[in-house]
């Protein structure tokens, strides 16, 4: 073998030997393929789902005029079925104001400020989770679509980062249990591969609906490492990586989770 | 007013066999929890569920402490006439929430 060819072929297979961490397209599972029986009926059943509870309450707040300017969701856009339908599965998503990508969350807030000119709503506020799951809810069944564009792709490299970079006083990388580890257990309970396909969804643990970024969060904690403020650009870059980490897979907002 | 949810068929044959589904929305705090100061968070929970079928009490439950946030209660009963559902909730702190469904029986 000649010397740049030699090279060429150490390149490969090192860059093989990387790209082998992560999880291969056809194998990836949702969170629902690990539950129970019994909690997946739970999400089977919209009438047993207890997130149901908050579409409902957020059916009402779209309707509802909010601030200053005195404008409701519905004064916009309309119909959230066929309004909303598709855009919870493209978030994360680029905003070209604020020059990076913002999740859904901060979606809804940037109308309240913008638009209404009303308060922004709390992060895990019952009024924020259940709008961002009645428009999660307009996407269920749709593929989730992250766009890898010029825009997008320094933020996603930056969630990338995160997700496998090891950190806190375990010294864990997300990707250490998530991609390498998926299906064992820890502590009694199966590791998932950690795919956001549900979110904000109703957690039995929380005893209510949370957002990815408090399940980050929750993560963030088990691995001794300190977490980030709701909000904060390093958890939105993690949200993006990881709905792109999940991207074709359908949305199953507002899911139920153990 | 606290949000609930009841699954029931609008329509049943007579003396089919019918599941109704409930589902409600309550904190459920137990009484057992400190706050963030160490404080108790005094206990708040749904005590009684009734539900009456043509105001004939048909189903009953006592609730407690270990039962989870917003409660899921099913049971099954005959459908033999036409009328209405009627479901309470009451609890602590004064809780009270009804809702009713029709349901017709052929």
């Amino acid at each position: 073998m000649t010397r740049p060819a030699a090279v060429f072929f150490l390149i490969a297979v090192l860059g093989a030997a990387a790209a082998a961490a992560d999880i291969p397209l056809a194998q990836r599972k949702s969170g629902y393929e690990f539950m129970t029986r019994e909690t997946r009926a739970m999400q089977d059943d919209d009438s047993a789902n207890p997130a149901t509870l908050s579409v409902l309450d957020a059916e009402t707040l779209w309707q509802r005029k909010e601030g200053s300017a005195g404008k409701s969701c519905a004064d916009c856009h309309g119909d959230a079925r066929t309004s909303m339908r598709g855009v919870a599965a493209r978030y994360p998503a680029f905003n070209e104001a604020r020059g990076r990508p913002i999740d859904l969350e901060q979606r809804v807030n940037i109308c309240r400020t913008e638009q209404q000119r009303a308060t922004p709503l709390a992060f895990e506020s019952k009024e924020l989770l259940a709008l961002t799951a009645y428009v999660g809810q307009q996407s269920r069944g749709m593929p989730i679509d992250i766009a890898n564009d010029a825009h997008i792709r320094p933020f996603l490299e930056a969630g990338r980062v995160m997700f496998t970079e090891r950190q806190g006083q375990l010294n864990l990388s997300c990707a250490q249990c998530h991609d390498d580890n998926w299906g064992q257990k820890l502590a009694g309970a199966p590791i998932p591969q950690g795919h956001p396909t549900g979110y904000p969804l109703y957690r039995l643990e929380w005893q209510t609906l949370g957002s990815l970024q408090r399940r980050l969060a929750n993560c963030l904690f088990g691995m001794r490492a300190v977490s980030y403020p709701y909000g904060a650009s390093e958890l939105v870059d993690l949200e993006l990586y990881l709905m792109w980490r999940a991207r074709g897979m359908p949305v199953e907002t507002p899911a139920v989770r153990p | 007013m606290a949000r609930a949810l009841i699954n029931a068929p609008a329509k049943a044959k007579r003396g089919e066999v019918i599941e109704i589904k409930t589902l409600i929305s309550h904190i459920m705090e137990t009484g057992f929890r400190p706050d963030s100061t160490g404080k108790p968070v005094p206990r708040d929970i749904i005590t009684e569920f009734i539900c009456k079928y043509n105001g004939e009490e048909i189903f009953r439950a006592e609730l407690f402490p270990a039962i989870a946030a917003n409660p899921f209660l099913t049971f099954f009963t005959v459908a033999d006439e036409t009328g209405t559902l009627n479901f309470e909730w009451s609890g602590d702190n004064g809780f009270t929430a009804t809702q009713s469904v029709n349901i017709t029986v052929e």
